[in-house]
């Protein structure tokens, strides 16, 4: 350990540029960036969730906007049943609803890893292109079920007319909500490092591998692929709980397959299997959208360009082209 | 009496008209080491596939250890003390030689449901791996990615990982292939010594190991047992000189 390598450097610069970012913001009164950069931090979170079963499980699942979804219209739920004052459910229990983040991220974390579970448990007895055909079909029928439950608003979605709340944090001001984001976003980095260094990240890099190996050492394959299914699940459905905080809104679009591809399409552009990145294809994505979202509304081509160019001649993506290729050992 | 510790009988599978595995019945004792030989395309890595679990059987059945296999799949067969290695090398490419016995360490002793310990830092798993290593000569190379080990070194770490779940019995599917003299001959007397721990069904095409190591050979030809006995009856079979040896010498 005598020496960092470049991808850690590149990690710890990620990190303070995320830190910095609100005060610089602040100082040259854009406070708008800090919006762009919680942004940021959600779909990278939501990115990290998906980059476990992409990247380090080789699961290329193209429904984790039914994840997001799900976790987002927990948030919805439950706030919209505080604000009303209107139990969810009274019978054979009461449940109410809260407008407190904490008890909404449980909920979204638990409804998400179900999810999860249930979607894992049909679609991780295919691969290849039929586990990514399965769960696009599985996000997809959430997302129509999502269109024509009017409880909910249906297709109009719902709105949480004020931000939920978090211990003694201003959730409102731009910088308080930021910091929890990014919070949750490097603890979900850190939970995915943790993972994939531990005897069960190593069963499942064996799975993305070698599945024959990995049984033939006395491991089935299939529950190692989906423990790691929920809790990818679990952490982009917590995201999607941000989401929908940080709109202040949730509509049948977040369980949609474009949400699936635009996750997808961070992680590719970061680097799939690398700790980062999401988080630095979060950048660029959310950066695209902005400047040549002002531009025209046609700027996804421009982001197709780059896609074009990453997976054709950077198959590490940013990450990989600047810190060169992952390390094994 | 002798105790077979692996007992195959009557075993079939077919694919269509094909007779793969035609009523296929072998038995491997404690301490032997059974050689089975046959042409290419005799239904060897077929057999293997059957009592491994890869490939369901059309009838009969595989005991080991007194247990009916029927139902296992490979993740349990192996957990019960069935140790194979693989025709071409089977390995986790990215992971160094060190980790892939890391690997099988852990899923022999404990559990791969284990989260937050870094597995770098698991002492024991480290030094059970690292022995397990310098049986087979290849601690010196053990932080070396396994996509980077020569052809024989990869031959040498697929019996490391098999060595890892400590068998009751070894399955070993053409070991020497592709190693040089030099490595068949350090190979040769290794398995030797590794019958007094777990008997060996030896799968192999230089018939210089086999004659020298087997106590019994087993000969396959079409997916039957065309014949059965020590080396010396083998040899004097004119059947398997016919069938088999007739090529070769």
């Amino acid at each position: 350990m005598a020496s960092l390598s470049r991808e850690s450097i590149l990690n710890i610069f990620l990190t303070l540029a995320m830190v910095a970012l609100p005060f610089v913001a602040t100082a040259i009164d854009e406070p708008f960036y800090i919006t762009l950069a919680t942004r940021v931090a959600i779909l990278g979170l939501a990115g990290v969730g998906l980059n476990l079963a992409l990247g380090t499980g080789g699961l290329v699942s193209f429904g984790h906007a039914a994840f997001f979804g799900v976790g987002g219209y927990a948030a919805g739920i439950l706030a919209s049943h505080a604000l009303n004052y209107t139990p969810i459910m009274e019978s054979p229990f009461l449940i109410e609803g809260t407008n407190q983040m904490l008890i909404i991220w449980l909920v979204a974390i638990i409804a998400s890893g179900i999810v999860a579970y249930l979607i894992g448990l049909l679609s991780l007895r295919t691969s290849g292109v039929y586990f990514i055909m399965i769960t696009l079909a599985f996000a997809q029928m959430l997302y129509y079920f999502a269109i024509s439950w009017p409880a909910y608003g249906g297709e109009d979605g719902l709105s949480i007319y004020v931000r939920n709340a978090f211990l003694g944090v201003n959730t409102l001001a731009p910088h308080g909500f930021y910091f929890i984001c990014l919070g949750l976003l490097f603890g979900g980095i850190f939970l995915s490092a943790t993972l994939k260094n531990s005897r069960f990240g190593a069963a499942l890099q064996s799975a993305r591998q070698n599945e024959e190996r990995l049984s033939a050492v006395g491991v089935r394959p299939f529950n190692i692929k989906l423990t790691a299914f929920v809790i990818s699940g679990m952490m982009t459905g917590l995201a999607g709980a941000l989401f929908a905080d940080l709109n202040r809104f949730v509509s049948p679009s977040m369980l949609s397959w474009h949400m699936s591809g635009e996750i997808m399409i961070l992680v590719i552009l970061g680097g799939v299997g690398r700790l980062y990145g999401p988080l630095a294809g979060a950048i660029i994505y959310i950066l695209f959208e902005f400047i040549f979202g002002g531009m025209t509304e046609h700027w996804q081509f421009f982001l197709g360009l780059v896609l074009l160019g990453v997976v054709l001649f950077a198959r590490g993506g940013v990450i990989g082209l600047i810190a060169g290729r992952a390390r094994h050992d | 009496m002798t105790n077979p510790i692996l007992e195959i009988k009557n075993l079939k599978k077919s694919f269509g008209a094909l007779k793969a595995t035609d009523d296929v019945s072998i038995t491997l004792n404690v301490g032997e080491i059974h050689a089975l030989i046959g042409p290419n395309g005799a239904g060897k890595s077929t057999l293997i596939k059957q009592i491994c679990g890869g490939l369901s059987s059309d009838s009969g059945s595989v005991i080991f250890n007194g247990k009916d296999l029927a139902g296992l799949d490979v993740a349990e067969r192996a957990q019960l003390g069935l140790g194979r290695t693989f025709q071409i090398s089977s390995v986790i490419m990215e992971f160094s030689a060190l980790r892939n016995v890391m690997l099988a360490v852990q899923a022999f002793n404990g559990s791969s449901f284990r989260f937050f310990k870094n597995v770098r830092n698991d002492k024991v798993l480290v030094a059970r791996a690292m022995e397990i290593l310098s049986r087979v000569d290849l601690e010196k190379r053990a932080e070396i990615s396994a996509a980077e080990l020569s052809h024989g070194e990869r031959r040498q770490l697929e019996i490391a990982l098999a060595l890892a779940l400590e068998p009751k019995a070894f399955l070993l599917d053409e070991p020497m292939a592709g190693m040089g003299p030099e490595g068949s001959k350090r190979l040769i007397s290794f398995l030797d010594e590794l019958r007094k721990e777990a008997p060996i069904l030896l799968i192999e095409h230089d018939m210089d190991a086999v004659f020298s190591l087997a106590d019994r050979i087993s000969v396959l030809v079409y997916g039957r047992v065309v014949a059965s006995g020590t080396v010396d009856e083998i040899r004097a079979n004119p059947a398997v000189r016919e069938a088999y040896l007739g090529e070769t010498a």
